[in-house]
């Protein structure tokens, strides 16, 4: 690891995981021992990993897999959905599955031939769709915080992006601990915010979890991969240069940076008329009003 | 004998002797985006490739939306 300047040995590097998201764990506030835990789970590496640490670390952490219904010729979801439901029965670790199709009535790709959102990607339907049901799943089910396997260069990639394009408002809101609202968007967390991509694939393979490595068919040209190979160009010239780049970020948000921004924001939140979950908009949210022409559309198409 | 490396479908060739991470670059692969596997165990970047040695490498990155 040479933005650590550290080797370890395969024992030691197992150890080191969990040792070290622990330490996130606390540096960050994220949630006490006690705290009830929703891992979303996807059947990749991340997210896979983070819930065994989890479980090794003693918490009390429940995994929630979104079914997409993508297949693509390549039997997507169907692999991944497989995958997590046998590493959960492994590890005796409670496992929700929701299926976008019959939570919201179709599946993405088939939705997203249906909206203008995306402008035929169903990348931006299917993060506003997940996030929905991820955000329903932990308040119904009384979790105290949800939790995403998002890495470092996730978030490396996200603020490169967010500053490229000086969205100002995602820029205020990215960190590895996104606070409850009195209007019901959940805790959410990030643990593994601060390990690299490359060290949670090496955790996985170690541990000899076999997780999908095939990535989403619709994440060919996606703008984050681009970033990431970018970035990883830049990291291998610079060795620590993405974890200084993400910490030096955080650490000008700590002092001040966008507090303006985030305290507008947070006050504007609606609860939404159809669904009861929190939105800026000021009736329906954005999954009821997109869903809903999907809807209406697939009946006008029939 | 050369030493052969594959990912995903794709096979490579390089010389020998060289460390793990130089062979990476020679074929324009980021050594961050990778991680070689040599008989079923990880290997570092600065290990050296020996003649007729097959080298798996897994891609680490992850895309599209979380």
């Amino acid at each position: 690891m040479r933005q650590h300047k550290l080797a370890l040995c395969k024992e030691h590097f197992l150890a080191w995981i969990p040792e070290q998201t622990q330490r996130i764990i606390k540096k960050y506030h994220m949630f006490e021992p006690s705290a009830r835990i929703l891992v979303a789970v996807s059947g990749g590496k991340d997210s896979l990993s983070l819930w065994q640490v989890l479980h090794r670390l003693g918490y009390l952490a429940d995994g929630l897999y979104i079914d997409l219904g993508i297949d693509c010729g390549v039997d997507y979801s169907n692999k991944s959905k497989r995958l997590t439901e046998r590493f959960a029965a492994e590890n005796s670790m409670q496992l929700t599955v929701a299926s976008v199709a019959e939570v919201a009535g179709a599946n993405i790709p088939e939705a997203a031939k249906l909206t203008m959102r995306g402008k035929n990607k169903p990348c931006s339907l299917c993060g506003l769709t997940k996030r929905h049901i991820m955000n329903r799943a932990a308040r119904d089910g009384g979790y105290d915080v949800l939790v995403t396997g998002h890495n470092l260069d996730d978030e490396v990639a996200t603020l490169f992006g967010n500053i490229l394009n000086w969205k100002v408002g995602y820029l205020a809101r990215q960190d590895p601990v996104l606070q409850a609202t009195s209007s019901g968007l959940m805790r959410k967390v990030k643990p593994f915010c601060r390990f690299y991509e490359r060290e949670t694939a090496a955790f996985a393979l170690m541990k000899g979890i076999e997780y999908i490595h095939d990535e989403c068919p619709f994440a060919t040209g996606a703008k984050s991969i681009y970033y990431k190979e970018y970035l990883n160009q830049l990291e291998a010239d610079r060795p620590g240069a993405k974890l200084s780049f993400y910490l030096s970020f955080l650490k000008a948000k700590e002092s001040g940076l966008f507090a303006e921004v985030n305290r507008d924001a947070r006050a504007e939140l609606n609860i939404c008329e159809t669904c009861g979950q929190p939105t800026s908009a000021p009736e329906q949210c954005a999954f009821c009003r997109t869903w809903n022409q999907v809807r209406s559309r697939d009946v006008a198409n029939a | 004998m050369p030493v052969r490396l594959t990912l995903r479908d794709k096979e490579f060739e390089v010389r020998s002797g060289m460390t793990i991470r130089h062979a990476l670059e020679k074929l324009d692969i980021q050594p961050e985006s990778v991680i070689p596997i040599r008989e079923g165990e990880l290997i570092t970047d600065d290990e050296i490739i020996k003649d007729g040695e097959l080298i798996r490498l897994v891609p680490v990155i992850s895309g599209g939306c979380k």
